[in-house]
């Protein structure tokens, strides 16, 4: 079942990107940065973790999952230490992509060429 | 419609590889994101796949990707480097912001007992 | 008035064409002198690859014409990249006195027209003119990363990978100029940079009118027009504002260079555009044609979109220009 649900909300995530691409004309940049912005606040309200219950992969993989760890990772280092943890607890989480994206990043430009 | 085909293809491999840790999973995906930029694929599937292609963490993958590889040809310092970000960047600027704000009102809130 | 009638026939006496691994397999792969497999042309950037398009170019065009880089007066040309640096490269190469021009994608007519003036006049026996465009060097500076995976939308056009050059002479064998209309900027207003076949269509328009007013002629008198790379949908648009104006042009008359070039199942979208595919298709599909006898006299209608990255993301509308140049050939009198 989880697989289900993954495809589904995976797909509407997607979807609304889309939709956000081709019928509000807006460029990748704006698209994926709202829906970064969204992942952010829907955990503020406590909504995004519920969502990755439910999707498992469906709501982790998307981009709004990105803003979600931010927040999540700021939050946890708030609870120990305060308002300064908000600052310093904000790559907690999110480091892994990117740190993983600049290294690989680097190393592809070593080894490719673009192919146009 | 497409993106969920795409989108499936990512979660089935994810599901069977981690369930709960999400951090290696991710630095995969981008390795594989690294792969299919580098060997010119990224570009095509995402002609036909739109935002399925986009949305996911491969394609925050693929923006960094496939900067650093076109400014290859300025240097490794400036055009890697000063380039590397120019796509992904508005994706980390607007995220840490906005998770900076959401995490402000909700640590404030929470010290005023409020939560 | 912004008809030039040239009494002195200028002849374009040879040609240079250079296309990429794309355009090898169009539709007009036959009609290109060289044709190249690789996008990078044996060079280690795209940028320098561009810039051996336009010299090979350039060189096959006065090699044809039985000349010497010294022969040559001036060289006027244009091409998409910042400061147009490709063309200045291939200037030094040439040696000789240099124009530089930006009109984007109406870079090739604006050559020959200003060649055809400077010959009718006597300031030169010689000029080399032409334009270029590389996919991917033009793609890096004004859209993504070549290997980003942003969707193009349908509207949107193929940048070709191609350099075309011409010779001009005050005498000589072959195709004549016999005038040119020069555009003045068209905004319509619009700000998609994703369509801009559609926008510079009006810009098309404005010209062919105005050529047809100023030489008081209709139509009839081409075998061809051929517009410089509005795509599918710009056509389509220029077409039905020209039928809104009552300027009749029967539709098969009305070609769009952009559309000639690729084979229909190639994902070109909308079809191809870039400062070299007026150029190549002009100078080597076109002219030969001519030379076959199938055309006589044709009006090459080259569009550019004024744009750069920086005034669309700061939300500025799209200007658009077209120059247009007809060529005769066959013992056609004025």
């Amino acid at each position: 079942m989880i697989f289900f649900w993954a495809f589904v909300v995976g797909g509407i995530i997607c979807v609304i990107g889309q939709i956000m691409f081709d019928v509000f004309k807006l460029t990748p940049a704006h698209t994926l940065s709202a829906l970064v912005v969204a992942g952010a606040v829907l955990d503020g309200f406590g909504l995004y973790e519920p969502l990755i219950d439910f999707a498992g992969a469906g709501a982790t993989i998307p981009i709004t999952s990105f803003g979600n760890a931010l927040v999540h990772g700021a939050m946890e280092e708030a609870q120990k230490h305060g308002l300064v943890g908000v600052v310093t607890g904000m790559f907690e989480v999110t480091s892994a992509g990117i740190s993983a994206a600049i290294i690989f990043g680097t190393l592809a430009a070593l080894i490719f060429k673009p192919k146009g | 419609m497409i993106g969920q085909f795409i989108q499936t293809f990512f979660i089935y491999n994810y599901n069977f590889t981690e369930q709960t840790a999400g951090n290696p999973t991710v630095a995969v995906m981008i390795f594989i994101a690294m792969l299919l930029t580098g060997f010119g694929v990224y570009d095509r599937l995402a002609q036909f796949a739109g935002a399925g292609s986009a949305v996911p963490v491969t394609g925050f993958g693929n923006a960094i990707i496939s900067a650093a590889i076109e400014h290859r040809s300025e240097g490794f310092i400036l055009g890697v480097g000063g380039n590397m970000f120019k796509l992904a960047g508005s994706v980390i600027m607007s995220g840490v912001f906005a998770a900076f704000i959401v995490g402000l009102i909700k640590t404030l809130l929470i010290q005023w007992g409020a939560l | 008035m912004r008809t030039w009638e040239f009494e002195q026939q200028p002849v374009i006496v040879s040609t240079g064409t250079v296309g990429g691994p794309f355009e090898a397999n169009g539709r007009l792969a036959d009609d290109f002198d060289t044709l190249h497999g690789d996008l990078w042309l044996n060079e280690d950037t795209y940028e320098k690859a561009h810039k051996v398009l336009f010299e090979e170019a350039s060189l096959r065009a006065t090699e044809k014409a039985g000349l010497t880089k010294e022969q040559v007066d001036f060289f006027i040309g244009g091409d998409l990249i910042n400061q147009i640096t490709p063309t200045s490269f291939t200037a030094k190469t040439i040696g000789a006195g240099y124009f530089g021009l930006f009109g984007a994608c109406s870079t090739s007519m604006e050559g020959l027209a200003l060649s055809a003036f400077i010959i009718n006049n006597g300031g030169a026996k010689c000029i080399v003119t032409g334009s270029a465009s590389h996919n991917a060097a033009v793609e890096k500076q004004f859209r993504y990363p070549t290997e980003y995976g942003a969707q193009n939308p349908p509207t949107s056009q193929w940048t070709v990978t191609g350099a075309g050059a011409s010779v001009v002479m005050a005498q000589g064998e072959g195709p004549v100029v016999t005038s040119a209309t020069i555009g003045k900027v068209v905004d319509m207003g619009l700000t998609d940079p994703m369509n801009m076949g559609g926008a510079m269509a009006p810009a098309a328009v404005d010209t062919i009118e105005t050529h047809f007013r100023d030489r008081n002629i209709d139509a009839s008198h081409y075998d061809l027009i051929a517009t410089g790379d509005l795509g599918h949908i710009g056509r389509e648009v220029a077409f039905d504002l020209m039928k809104k104006h009552g300027t009749d042009i029967p539709e098969e008359k009305f070609q769009d260079c952009g559309l000639m070039i690729y084979r229909e199942d190639q994902p070109v979208l909308a079809g191809a555009s870039g400062a070299g595919c007026s150029a190549v298709v002009t100078y080597g599909h076109l002219l030969n044609r001519m030379k076959k006898g199938e055309l006589r006299r044709i009006l090459v209608v080259a569009t550019g979109a004024l744009l750069s990255p920086l005034t669309f993301q700061q939300g500025e509308t799209i200007p658009c220009i077209a120059h247009a140049v007809s060529i005769e050939y066959g013992g056609g009198s004025l």
